[in-house]
C-alpha cells in the first residue's frame, strides 16, 4: 500500500464487505423477510439510542442500526447488479464499435448518444414510473440508463490501444478478432474501466440511495441507507422547541455510514489508478 | 549456394550469380495504397494520398531484399500491404504463385505463419502486458498448437537461438533492453518457421553497436533456416550491408532496382545518386566533392508531381520529365530504373 489514504480507503470497503457478509450476526433478523426492518413500536416521533436499539429508532420506530447494517448488503447488492449489468451493456457495445469502426461505431455510438442525452435522474424516475416502484425496477431503470459511460470510456480507450504496433503484430501471427480482442484490447485498456468502476459503486448506491429518499425504491421499512435517510427528513432539526438537534442519531448514523461508504470507494479508485498505471508495474 | 562453392570468383559476381537459379518467392505487382484524406463536418473524402503507387518487385528465395527510401516514400506501407496488415487499394501479391490479395481473410490466415513480420519499434510492437513466454507462444497458438507445455519449449528454444536467455521468459517487456526486446520479436516471428520476414526498419531503433549484433544474428538466422527477407530501411549503409538486391523507392514509386553492388557503384536514377551522396562517410579526413544536395522538400503524396515524380528537385530534369512518367525498365541484365535520362547518368559515373 502507497499510503495511509489508499490504507483508509481499502480499510473502509473491506469493513463494509465483512459488515455486508456478517450481518445476520451483526443484527439477526428477528422474523420473516430479513430485509424488513424490526419495529419496537408504532409511535412517529423517533427514540434515542438505548440498550435494545443501539442507534436509536427512526420515524415509525425502525431500528436504525438493523437499517444500517442490512442496509450495507442492500447497497452492495445494488452497486454490484447495476454495475455488473450496465458494464456488460457497455463494454461490449464500446469494444464492438472500437474494433470495427466504420457504420457500425457510427450506428452503436449514435444509440449511446440516444441515452446519454436523457438526464440520468429523470429517466430513471420516468421509468420506475411505468415500471412502479420497487428496488428491482429502480435497478433496471438505472442499469438502461447507466451502460453509456462505460461504453464510450472502454471505446476510447480501445481505439487508443489500436493503434499499437502490438495490435498489428498480433495480426501478422494470425491472430481472430476475438483473440485480438481478448488478449490485446481488452486488457490493455480495462484499467480506467476498473478505476470507474470502484467509484461508481460509491454512486450507484447513493443514487438508489437518493431514488429511495424520493420513495421510488424500496418499499417502507425496507433496510435502506436512503430510505432511512428519508425517515429522519422531518427530524433534522425539532422545531418544538427545545434542543434543536434533539434527534441528531436519525440522520447521524445513516448519513455517516453512506459517507464512509463512498468515501472508501473513491479512496480506493484513488488507489487502484495509481498502482494500475501499467508504467507502476513491476 | 553450393554450386558456386570452391569456384574463384570475385565477390561481386558471386553475389551476383548467388541467386540467379533462385525461384521467385514472392512477387508484387502494381501494388496500389491510397489512403483517403478526410475533411469537413461531414468527413468527406476530398483526396487520396497515394502511399504506394504501381509497385512491383520480385524477392527470390533465400536473398535479402533491401527497400530503401526516405522518410514517408511509402517503404513500411509497402511491407504492411504484402503481409495485408493493411488492406490493398489495388495489385497483386503472389506468394508461391498464390495471390494473396485474392484470398479471404480466413483462408489468409494459413499464410500468416509464412509470411513474418519484424517490426520498427522495439517497445510498442510487444504487448506490454504480456509476459515474453506468452508473446513469444502467441503465434503458435493460432497456428494450431494445442498443448501449453509444448508451446513453452519451443519459446525456449527460440530465445536461446536470438540470444535471450530462456530463464527470463517469464518477464515482462518492459525489464528488457532495446536489443534484447528486438530479439524477442525477431523470435516471435521465428517461431512460426515463416519463410519470409518482412524485417521494417527492424534495427533503427537501436543504438549502432546493437545494430551490428541485431543485424549478424538475423544474417546467422537466414543462414540456419533458409530465411527470405524483404529489409525495409532508410540507413543506407546498414541496407549495403544485408542486401543482396537493392529497391528504390521516393515518393510512392520504385525508381530504381538493382544488386547491391550495381546500385552503389553505378546509380542510374538521380535520385538514388542523390541518396548515396548524402550517406556518411565514416572517415573524417575524406573531403567530398560530388555531394548533391537536392532543393526543396519532398512533395506531398497527396498531390504528386506530374510525369516523373522527382522531377521537381531532379538537376537532370528536362520538360518531357513533368510530362510524360517514365516506365520501370531493365537497361541491364536484373538493373532496372525508371528514368528519362538514366543513359546521361552512366555516362557521369564512368
Amino acid at each position: 500500500m502507497r499510503n495511509a489514504t489508499s490504507m483508509l480507503g481499502v480499510l473502509l470497503v473491506a469493513f463494509f464487505i465483512v459488515v455486508a457478509i456478517c450481518a445476520p450476526f451483526l443484527a439477526p433478523p428477528s422474523y420473516g423477510d430479513p430485509y424488513q426492518i424490526p419495529r419496537s413500536g408504532w409511535s412517529v416521533t423517533p427514540q434515542p439510542p438505548s440498550a435494545q436499539n443501539p442507534f436509536g429508532t427512526t420515524e415509525g420506530q425502525y431500528d436504525i442500526y438493523y437499517g444500517v447494517v442490512w442496509g450495507t448488503r442492500t447497497a452492495f447488492r445494488v452497486g454490484l447488479i447495476v454495475i455488473g449489468f450496465a458494464l456488460t451493456i457497455g463494454m461490449t457495445i464500446g469494444t464492438l464499435a472500437a474494433y470495427f469502426g466504420g457504420w457500425i461505431d457510427e450506428l452503436l455510438m449514435r444509440i449511446t448518444d440516444i441515452f446519454l442525452a436523457f438526464p440520468f435522474l429523470v429517466g430513471v424516475i420516468v421509468l420506475v414510473t411505468i415500471l412502479g416502484p420497487g428496488l428491482n425496477h429502480v435497478m433496471l431503470a438505472m442499469i438502461i440508463f447507466y451502460w453509456m459511460t462505460f461504453a464510450r470510456l472502454i471505446r476510447g480507450s480501445i481505439l487508443q490501444v489500436k493503434e499499437n504496433q502490438y495490435v498489428m503484430a498480433a495480426v501478422a501471427l494470425g491472430a481472430p478478432g476475438y483473440g485480438i480482442i481478448s488478449r490485446h484490447l481488452i486488457p490493455n485498456s480495462i484499467y480506467p474501466i476498473i478505476i470507474q468502476v470502484s467509484m461508481d459503486m460509491a454512486t450507484v448506491p447513493l443514487l438508489a440511495a437518493a431514488l429511495s429518499f424520493l420513495g421510488l425504491g424500496a418499499p417502507v421499512g425496507y433496510a435502506d441507507w436512503g430510505q432511512l435517510v428519508a425517515f429522519s427528513r422531518n427530524w433534522i432539526i425539532s422545531s418544538n422547541g427545545g434542543n434543536p438537534f434533539q434527534f441528531w442519531y436519525t440522520i447521524f448514523f445513516p448519513g455517516i455510514t453512506i459517507v464512509l461508504y463512498a468515501l472508501g470507494w473513491n479512496l480506493l479508485g484513488d488507489t487502484l489508478r495509481d498502482i494500475l498505471d501499467p508504467k507502476m508495474l513491476i | 549456394m553450393k554450386e558456386i562453392e570452391g569456384n574463384v570468383l570475385t565477390e561481386k559476381s558471386k553475389d551476383q550469380k548467388k541467386f540467379q537459379k533462385a525461384e521467385i518467392l514472392l512477387e508484387v505487382k502494381n501494388l496500389k495504397k491510397y489512403f483517403p484524406i478526410k475533411a469537413g463536418v461531414f468527413r468527406s473524402t476530398v483526396g487520396w494520398v497515394k502511399a504506394v503507387d504501381d509497385v512491383s518487385f520480385y524477392i527470390k528465395k533465400g536473398e535479402t531484399l533491401g527497400l530503401v527510401g526516405e522518410s514517408g516514400c511509402g517503404k513500411t506501407t509497402v511491407g504492411q500491404t504484402i503481409l495485408r496488415l493493411i488492406e490493398p487499394t489495388g495489385g497483386h501479391v503472389f506468394y508461391n504463385n498464390v495471390d494473396l490479395f485474392k484470398l479471404s481473410k480466413g483462408q489468409m490466415k494459413k499464410y500468416r505463419s509464412k509470411l513474418q513480420m519484424i517490426f520498427q519499434d522495439p517497445y510498442g510492437s510487444l504487448d506490454p502486458r504480456m509476459r515474453v513466454k506468452d508473446i513469444i507462444a502467441e503465434g503458435l497458438k493460432y497456428a494450431g498448437m494445442k498443448n501449453r507445455k509444448e508451446r513453452y519449449e519451443k519459446v525456449r528454444d527460440y530465445m536461446q537461438r536470438v540470444g535471450v536467455s530462456p530463464t527470463y521468459m517469464n518477464r515482462f517487456p518492459h525489464e528488457f533492453s532495446g536489443g534484447q526486446r528486438q530479439r524477442i520479436g525477431i523470435a516471435r516471428a521465428l517461431v512460426l518457421n515463416p519463410e519470409l520476414i518482412v524485417a521494417d526498419e527492424a534495427v533503427s531503433a537501436l543504438d549502432a553497436s546493437v545494430q551490428a549484433q541485431v543485424l549478424n544474428l538475423l544474417d546467422d538466422l537466414q543462414q540456419e533456416f533458409h530465411l527470405t527477407y524483404l529489409f525495409i530501411a532508410h540507413n543506407l549503409s546498414v541496407v549495403r550491408h544485408v542486401s543482396d538486391r537493392v529497391v528504390v523507392m521516393y515518393l510512392g514509386k520504385v525508381v530504381e532496382i538493382a544488386n547491391k553492388h550495381e546500385i552503389f557503384s553505378d546509380p542510374l536514377h538521380p535520385y538514388t545518386k542523390a541518396l548515396l551522396s548524402a550517406n556518411p562517410i565514416p572517415d573524417p579526413t575524406v573531403k567530398r566533392k560530388d555531394r548533391i544536395i537536392l532543393q526543396g522538400d519532398v512533395p506531398s503524396p497527396a498531390n504528386p508531381p506530374s510525369g516523373c515524380r522527382f522531377h521537381t528537385r531532379c538537376w537532370l530534369a528536362q520538360p518531357i520529365c513533368a510530362q510524360e512518367e517514365p516506365k520501370l525498365e531493365e537497361v541491364h541484365p536484373g538493373h532496372f530504373v525508371a528514368c528519362h535520362f538514366w543513359k546521361n547518368l552512366e555516362d557521369q559515373n564512368d
